[in-house]
């Protein structure tokens, strides 16, 4: 499990690749968390592009990123979710309380520039 | 007859690192059936599952044993079972739904949730101080004439 993140103004991007499973996510959330404290971002963008594995422990650290920028009046978008891991997402219902324009899929770049 | 084609168990202490490594080792299994992309990935989930409700919540003070049996048949279907000795499950009708958990705020209480939507048949046998057994199984698409 690997996070890197980018930052311009107001905006905080966190590019999480690797395996998100319940052994990485303690660690992620933390992370995470870290970086959103630091950046008070008002838009932040988890982008899933580069995990290989993400399973029900990945969608706690989402939901815990959602409410976490809720509590700085930030928004949180969820991008390049790959194949897998949007199935957990879809079999989970989180896009039910995220909103669905949280998320996107590979391509959908057009969307994310509105 | 639907037989029996092959089979593997597998034992290892209730360690989060070890989770990685219960679900690659059910995918591999699977391999032998040729099964696509998606399936694959279907399994791995699942177990990936099955074995951090172990750790999070049979033994969430010690380290206890999982075992893992795995059964191929030849409709081409996979059965896998993951077994711990641990705490039980005192209403299972209850922890199958969806966004229940006692795991804390770390959990999302989708695991069985997950697990039955990505395989077929989903059962939990499981007594309060003697441990759960979970059993899925999943019929994958022949892709061989």
């Amino acid at each position: 499990m690997k996070i890197e993140t980018a930052s311009q103004g107001t905006k905080l991007r966190i590019y999480l690749s690797g395996e998100l499973d319940h052994h990485g996510a303690r660690s992620a959330m933390r992370t995470i968390e870290d970086r959103i404290s630091a950046y008070l971002p008002r838009d932040c963008v988890l982008d899933l592009g580069g995990l290989s594995f993400m399973d029900s422990s990945g969608i706690a650290v989402l939901l815990k990123s959602y409410k976490r920028l809720g509590q700085i009046g930030g928004r949180l978008r969820v991008e390049n979710v790959p194949e897998q891991p949007m199935k957990v997402i879809d079999a989970s219902g989180i896009e039910r309380l995220l909103g669905v324009s949280c998320l996107s899929r590979p391509g959908d770049a057009a969307r994310d520039n509105k | 007859m639907i037989k029996e084609t092959n089979s593997f168990k597998l034992e290892f202490p209730s360690v989060s690192s070890n989770e990685g490594f219960a679900r690659a080792a059910a995918a591999c299994f699977a391999a032998r059936l040729d099964p696509t992309l998606e399936e694959l990935g279907d399994i791995k989930t699942a177990v990936s599952e099955a074995v951090t409700n172990c750790i999070v919540h049979a033994y969430p003070d010690s380290i206890g044993r999982i075992v893992i049996k795995g059964r191929t048949f030849s409709d081409n279907s996979i059965e896998i079972s993951v077994r711990d000795w641990g705490k039980g499950i005192p209403d299972v009708e209850a922890a199958r739904q969806p966004l229940f958990t006692t795991g804390g705020d770390g959990r999302s209480g989708m695991g069985f949730t997950i697990m039955e939507s990505f395989m077929d048949r989903l059962r939990v046998r499981s007594a309060p101080g003697k441990g759960t057994t979970v059993t899925m199984s999943r019929r994958l698409t022949p892709r061989r004439p």
